[in-house]
């Protein structure tokens, strides 16, 4: 399966390597490194890339690439999935996933890699198991352990892998018992020049964070679980049950996991009325002109809140990747701040809460390049927002019960309506 | 005691450290001697003091020297001279610091073999250690040193570890199989035996890992897979994801080669669809007798419905996997099941978007119509990476038909703009293949080509010339104003490729726009110096058709350019121009080639095929490497055509043990006292596993008779299990066994140690079978049984009689040991209760009957059908059902119903675990405004499932449950009903129970077990004179046996 890791760096280093089985020269990379010079961008570079002896396929987050190396045969979403994994661990363990905290953690991310795989196959990748073998590091664990010389990595071996229930560890104890669920949706839309919607859909989760004493067996319930039709799941919630009742009963990994995740698509969400489309909560009023020969171009955007249940919409940030003939802009902002970048052509307009009373717009000129021709297409806006309280699907949580435990847990559930990849095209 | 340890450790490392510094002087010497690594001067005075450390007695000095190795590891440079050092710690007490000397020794032992040998037997000694992870960790890392004179050590290692108790240390083992493989291919035959062992765990911990040992080194023993096809089918659920998904694809390969397709012969495949279109015709014959209904095997719907419910997994390689398993094995109507799932994976990351879009883009283009729904799934954002934007372009393609292709021209439209020029040209060949499939849109793809044409960008540009030039090609007689157009925008357009292909078509065509060429010809000749290379090569091309075809015209000018091209700057040029000069001008010395000029020249060429790159991707089973690189990757399993006829079922038939004949106990006898049969060889070796299992160490796997039997017992009775216990069912006579324990003393005792009893079926128990996280142990009083008149039978209906028992704690499941078969049921009441009246229920009226089939959802459960009726004027929606009481009741629902109108009625069946007593089912029936309490109550013979047995069977079985197991009544019966029809009728109207053959005309037979555990129920029915008759029952579940006597004396009595 996976033979070897590399991680490089967006300058093109590697500085990290790590091999499960007998060791491939650091050489293999150099078809790697030719494919991204190739690429335009570095999120061209593609992610399987065959070479003499090996195959190549690798991810990119935060800036660093995973290059895994292969010998034989193997799903490439098996390793993919893997990387993802290794990042997600990475990120669990030290907070962000840069080249500074792996290269500072060096020993435990080393540990981790000798973990999660065994002769290339995964071993432990649940990140409840993992956190039992090797502790993450803390600050105080640092200090404690040079002064005292403890260790990081436990001395209690895991007993979740081999539990009936691998994803929690066993043990577990708080004063406080609490679990939050957050409902977190994401819209993902384009609307088109005039305004109308060319596809939407919902992209939704509930992300969990559980701090639970013993087994407790948790069971979610829907108001409307018709909505999803569409879920995939934390491998603790009893699938049958699901199937069945429509009901989420799982023992829960202990801390933060993702316990759902789901897809509305324009089809599905309103079953009775299938012809009604996705709630679009903003519109965008826009005016972007460039005039054959003159080396002033037009720029004018207006945005307004629109079908959001009556919340605010917050954190609205705008981008967009003006033409390359774009010199320079002059803008005015009625609230926010905007910058542009000369070089890489892109405006952004951090706008903040639109106030629906007195609407926030952007509106100047542009200079282009002198004598050079219209561009064809007008820039493409992405737009962020969040609308706190309210999930877009009008999906609600019913009830949450617990059953195994005496005690009275603490319970929370928390809606949030995010964009995803919100485009309007101008 | 902190200390203490502190000092211990300290102490014990002296000692190690002594020695191997000692061997390690000797050996140094050698290891500096090796070239090169004068070459890190810098590092090598960093190294020495980093050994210094490593020397030290002080253990926080030692750990922060490896981590700085480790540091070293990582980066890639050489820390190979610091073995000796580093070797010794091998032993360590402190758990990181050992671990990182593993990730050294791993690292290195190949190139220091000798000096790596010296750890070997430490690890030996914690092969045996008490500890399974310690175990495990050794194995682990023994197996990874690569170091071929260890190959029997390893293979030794890992033959113990595959028997070893703990399926942590097996996966291990597992693991270990693959390393040893790679290290040595010689002992393949070896290694296989262990697969062949391990194959048959039950737990689901290994099994994800052997079946990727299989998968490495003997793939082609498919053969190993079909006793233990089921069992990895009904594991998969509960397999670790990255087990699932090399499960699921070793699964995929084998059903296509032990099942027949289930595509019928007019699938949706075009060379299928070919296919039949010639069978119809001309064998005929042949089809009349094929034509007979396909019936899937069992064992191929087994495993379809077993990978289904992974289409939700969080892990998307799993999910690909099952939509690749479907589209290879399922029926076609059944395929589109995947395509949701798939669509979901689009939103995760780009490297997962990207292969899902390739299988998705050779999958669109057979079945279009899975996509099709999900087209604007398909939609390209601006942000997304170039080759996620193409990939989408091709779906979009693939799926553009009649109807929807004004949608997707539109979306084109869009991206034609895009600044992405990459993009847009991808597009516009886009555009071109729409063109050619669908031949509505031609002309209209044609024009909006054309008017690219005046497209600032050059890629635009050239890519429509050259993608009009493609269609023109494949139909030039329609289009010569096309041709008259694109040699107007001659004048206007500046990009040199796209002139060239104008000029190139225009010549090809010339003969079509006989009065245009000439002039185009003419412009060129005039500008024909300042013109790109490339223009001037296809105006020479130019001007030599035209002089072919029409040379009154374009002779001088054809000299004219040709004079100039002889002058040109550029070679090629030259070259070109005098080649065609021989070739067209006809002189003396110019052989036979000018006759044929017109022929070279004005050769018909063949128009290109605007096809998919994803046209033949299907070749390569879907989801793999191969599949994404479009070549053979190395190690690729080629997938199998189905086979024209199925080979034999019944290979995946486990052979079941049953148990009385088998583990019969005869006291004083000890199991090896008795030649085993040759039979059960096979499984007396297993039970010696399972025996060691038992025993932990498997120090001594033979104790004798009576004594080893309370000792198996108290084992397993004063070892407090750590969760709930499972008690696998298994009957002794109980005769035999009162010799031993009196029966309600174990019973007793089990009971209170239980907790709670998930099955309970047999007053004895010969599987005890704790409850330890991860694994089910089979513990066995093997000793106490003997293997005397053993026989092994087949267990057919998996379904039925191989319940996974613990589906909630553990997908564990384990074949029911029966020797009975489930059949139909003998008579199904048609009598029908009222669960809710219409007027409490508000109008909506239900009525409950036991259909007394075995339960589809789960085998334990029984079947209820519902039907359900709206009495009111008003519909009624969302009818489902709510809470349940007493809580932990399990209850398969039927799925919500939407709306039932007025007068309308739907009849739902839903499965209850009634848990095998009559205790009443209590729960809601909820419509969107109200909920109705409701009961189900069922009748003590409603538990039942009906089985066929023999005679011979039947009265073994009975010889196992008397006692108390016994109830038994006499009465006196009706005259009618002393003949065997109506009696019969009348106990099967009673109780869900089969009829057995019996050879005694004054003895009727039935047989049943309960739902819920299972548990054998036999009645007998003897007719003796003046119309009496005895009833009895046999059947563990007294309770049960008494209150069916109850009712069988009543109906039986009753006229």
């Amino acid at each position: 399966m996976i033979h070897s890791l590399f991680l490089v760096n967006s300058s093109g280093d590697i500085f990290l390597e790590k091999h499960w089985k007998s060791v491939v020269s650091r050489s293999v990379c150099d078809y790697f490194f030719e494919a991204q010079e190739r690429a335009s961008e570095p999120e061209n570079v593609p992610p399987v890339i065959p070479t003499p002896h090996h195959y190549l396929i690798s991810v990119l987050r935060h800036r660093i690439y995973f290059v895994a190396v292969i010998q034989s045969e193997v799903p490439p979403l098996f390793v993919i999935e893997f990387l993802h994994r290794v990042v997600d661990t990475f990120q669990d363990y030290f907070g962000v996933c840069t080249e500074a905290a792996i290269k500072d953690n060096v020993v435990v991310v080393y540990e981790l890699l000798e973990e999660m795989l065994d002769n290339g196959f995964p071993l432990a990748t649940e990140s409840n198991i993992l956190k039992e073998l090797i502790k993450p590091p803390t600050i105080l664990r640092t200090v404690v352990n040079t002064i005292t010389g403890s260790t990081n990595v436990g001395e209690q071996l895991p007993t979740g892998q081999l539990s009936v229930v691998p994803w929690r560890r066993t043990g577990v104890k708080y004063t406080n018992n609490e679990a939050y669920f957050d409902v977190v949706e994401e819209i993902d839309a384009i609307i088109d020049k005039s305004g109308s919607t060319i596809t939407a859909e919902i992209q939704g989760v509930i992300d969990a964070c559980v701090k639970l004493t013993g087994m407790p067996d948790l069971t979610l319930s829907f108001m409307n679980p018709r909505l999803l039709d569409d879920v995939s799941f934390h491998p603790c919630v009893r699938f049958k049950r699901w199937e069945a009742e429509r009901i989420l009963s799982f023992i829960p990994p202990d801390g933060n996991f993702r316990l759902l995740s789901y897809h509305v698509s324009s089809q599905n969400l309103h079953p009775l009325r299938s012809t009604s489309l996705v709630a679009i909560p903003v519109y965008v009023k826009h005016n972007i002109t460039f005039r054959e020969g003159s080396s002033q171009g037009r720029f004018e955007l207006t945005l307004g809140p629109k079908q959001t249940m009556g919340k605010g919409v917050e954190a609205v940030l705008v981008n967009s990747q003006l033409p390359r003939g774009v010199l320079n802009t002059n803008l005015n902002p009625s609230q926010g701040t905007y910058t542009f970048d000369p070089v890489t052509k892109l405006l952004t307009w951090d706008v903040g809460k639109i106030n629906p009373q007195k609407l926030p717009s952007l509106k100047g000129s542009m200079s282009l390049q002198a004598g050079a021709s219209k561009p064809d297409e007008n820039p493409t806006i992405n737009i962020q927002f969040k609308i706190q309280q309210s999930a877009l699907s009008g999906l609600k949580v019913n009830r949450l019960d617990m059953y195994g435990e005496k005690y009275k847990p603490f319970k929370g559930i928390k809606y949030m309506t995010k964009a995803g990849k919100f485009q309007v095209r101008t | 005691m902190l200390s203490m340890s502190t000092n211990n450790s300290s102490y014990n490392d002296q000692g190690g450290a002594d020695s191997a510094v000692e061997i390690g002087q000797e050996t140094t010497p050698t290891s500096n001697s090796g070239a090169g690594f004068g070459l890190f001067s810098t590092d090598f005075k960093k190294n020495d003091d980093l050994k210094e450390m490593l020397e030290n007695n002080k253990e926080s000095l030692k750990l922060e020297a490896m981590k700085r190795i480790v540091g070293l590891i990582a980066k890639g440079k050489n820390a190979s001279e610091l073995f000796p050092a580093v070797v010794k710690n091998v032993a360590s007490k402190n758990i990181e610091l050992k671990k990182l000397v593993y990730v050294y020794l791993v690292r290195y032992a190949e190139e220091q073999q000798d000096l790596a040998l010296l750890s070997i037997s430490t690890f030996q000694r914690a092969l045996k250690d008490p500890n399974q992870l310690i175990r495990a960790s050794a194995l682990r890392v023994l197996s990874s040193i690569r170091v071929p004179i260890i190959i029997p050590i390893m293979m030794l290692a890992i033959k113990e570890a595959a028997s070893d108790m703990s399926p942590y240390v097996r996966k291990t083992s597992a693991h270990a199989i693959q390393k040893l493989y790679s290290l040595d291919p010689d002992q393949k035959e070896h290694l296989i035996e262990v697969i062949e062992k391990l194959l048959k765990d039950k737990s689901t911990l290994v099994a994800g890992s052997v079946v990727m040992a299989f998968e490495e080194v003997c793939p082609e023993r498919i053969d190993l897979i079909h006793k233990n096809y089921r069992k990895l089918c009904n594991l998969l659920v509960d397999v670790e994801e990255w087990g699932q998904v090399v499960i699921i694809s070793m699964l995929t390969r084998y059903a296509r080669t032990q099942f027949t397709s289930p595509w019928r012969e007019d699938g949706v495949f075009d060379e299928n669809s070919e296919r039949a279109f010639y069978e119809s015709d001309e064998e005929k014959t042949r089809d009349d007798t094929e034509i007979k209904p396909y019936t899937m095997d069992p064992d191929h719907r087994l495993l379809l419905r077993n990978t289904k419910p992974l289409l939700q997994s969080r892990n998307t390689a799993v999910v690909m996997s099952v939509a690749q398993l479907y589209w290879h094995l399922a029926p076609r109507n059944e395929v589109s099941i995947v395509t949701k799932s798939l669509v979901r994976l689009l939103r995760s990351h780009r490297e997962v978007q990207y292969i899902v879009l390739q299988n998705i883009a050779t999958m669109s283009i057979q079945r279009k119509g899975m996509f099709e729904p999900y087209m604007k799934s398909f939609y390209v954002r601006s942000t997304d990476a170039t080759h996620i934007k193409s990939l989408k372009l091709e779906i979009l393609t693939n799926l553009a038909n009649e109807a929807n292709i004004s949608t997707i021209l539109r979306e084109f439209q869009t991206y034609v703009k895009s600044q992405d020029k990459q993009f847009a040209a991808g597009t516009i060949q886009a555009i071109g293949r729409c063109a050619t499939n669908i031949s509505e849109v031609t002309d209209t793809c044609l024009n909006g080509l054309v008017l690219l044409l005046s497209n600032r960008d050059e890629t635009v540009v050239a890519e429509s010339v050259v993608v009009i030039k493609k269609l023109l090609q494949a139909q030039p007689s329609q289009h010569s104003d096309i041709i008259k157009h694109m040699a107007k925008l001659l004048d206007n357009i500046t990009v040199s490729m796209a002139r060239a292909s104008i000029l190139w078509l225009i010549g090809e065509y010339c003969e079509r726009v006989p009065k245009i060429a000439p002039d185009v010809l003419r412009k060129m000749a005039k500008s024909f110096t300042s013109e790109e290379d490339i223009v001037k090569l296809q105006t020479v091309n130019l001007a030599a058709k035209l002089y072919l075809t029409n040379s009154k015209q374009t002779k001088l000018l054809t000299q004219y350019i040709l004079n100039l091209g002889k002058y040109d700057q550029n070679y090629d040029i030259r070259d070109r121009t005098r080649f065609i000069r021989q070739l067209i001008v006809p002189n003396e010395k110019s052989g036979a080639l000018s006759k044929y000029a017109r022929r070279i020249l004005l050769a018909p060429k063949p128009a290109p095929v605007l096809e998919s790159a994803y046209k033949d991707r299907d070749r390569y089973q879907l989801g793999t490497l191969s599949h994404t690189i479009n070549t053979k990757a190395s190690g690729y399993l080629e997938l199998s055509d189905w086979p024209a006829v199925a080979p034999d079922q019944s290979v995946r038939n486990v052979e079941v043990i049953e148990p009385v004949k088998e583990w019969a106990p005869s006291l004083g006898k000890t199991g090896k006292s008795k030649p085993a049969k040759s039979s059960d060889d096979k499984f007396y070796s297993d039970s010696g596993e399972e025996e060691e299992d038992e025993k932990g160490s498997g120090t001594s796997s033979s104790n004798d008779g009576s004594s080893s039997s309370s000792a198996g017992l108290s084992l397993c009775l004063c070892v407090p299990p750590p969760g709930p216990v499972l008690y696998l069912p298994e009957t002794y006579s109980p005769s035999d066994l009162r010799h031993c324990v009196d029966i309600g003393f174990v019973k007793q005792l089990l009971f209170r140690v239980s907790g709670y009893l998930h099955v309970f079926r047999s007053v004895t128990v010969s599987y005890v079978v704790p409850f330890v996280p991860q694994e089910v142990k089979l513990q066995k009083e093997v000793s106490l049984l003997d293997l005397d008149d053993c026989e092994l039978t087949d267990v057919k209906p998996w379904s039925v009689l191989s319940p996974s028992l613990l589906t909630d704690l553990e997908g564990l499941s384990l074949s029911n040991i029966s020797t009975m078969q489930v059949s139909g049921p003998a008579f199904v009441p048609e009598k029908s209760h009222n669960l809710l009246h219409r007027m409490t229920g508000k109008g909506l009226a239900a009525q409950y009957q036991f259909t007394r089939q075995p339960c589809l959802y789960q085998p334990n459960m029984v079947s209820v059908q519902i039907s359900l009726t709206n009495t009111s004027d008003h519909r009624l929606e969302q009818i489902h059902i709510g809470e349940r009481s007493p809580a932990g009741l399990k209850i398969h629902c039927f799925n919500t119903i939407e709306f039932l109108e007025p007068d309308a009625s739907v009849t739902v069946s839903m499965g209850i675990d009634f848990n095998d007593s009559t205790q009443a089912a209590n729960f809601q029936l909820c419509t969107k405004e109200d909920q109705f309490s409701v009961s189900i109550q069922p009748a003590v013979g409603d538990l039942f499932l009906a089985v066929t047995m023999t005679e011979q069977d039947f009265r073994k079985e009975q010889g196992k449950l008397q006692g108390m197991n016994e109830c038994s009544a006499t009465i006196t019966v009706t005259a009618e009903n002393t003949s065997s029809q109506p009696l019969n009728r009348r106990v099967a109207a009673m109780a869900n129970v089969g009829v057995v053959p019996s050879g005694q005309d004054n003895v009727h037979r039935f047989a049943g077990k309960t739902a819920c555990s299972g548990a054998v129920l036999l009645v007998t029915v003897e007719l003796r004179e003046s119309s009496a008759a005895v009833i009895t029952i046999n059947t563990e579940k007294s309770v049960m046996g008494s209150m069916l006597l109850r009712d069988l004396k009543k109906s039986l009595a009753q006229a």
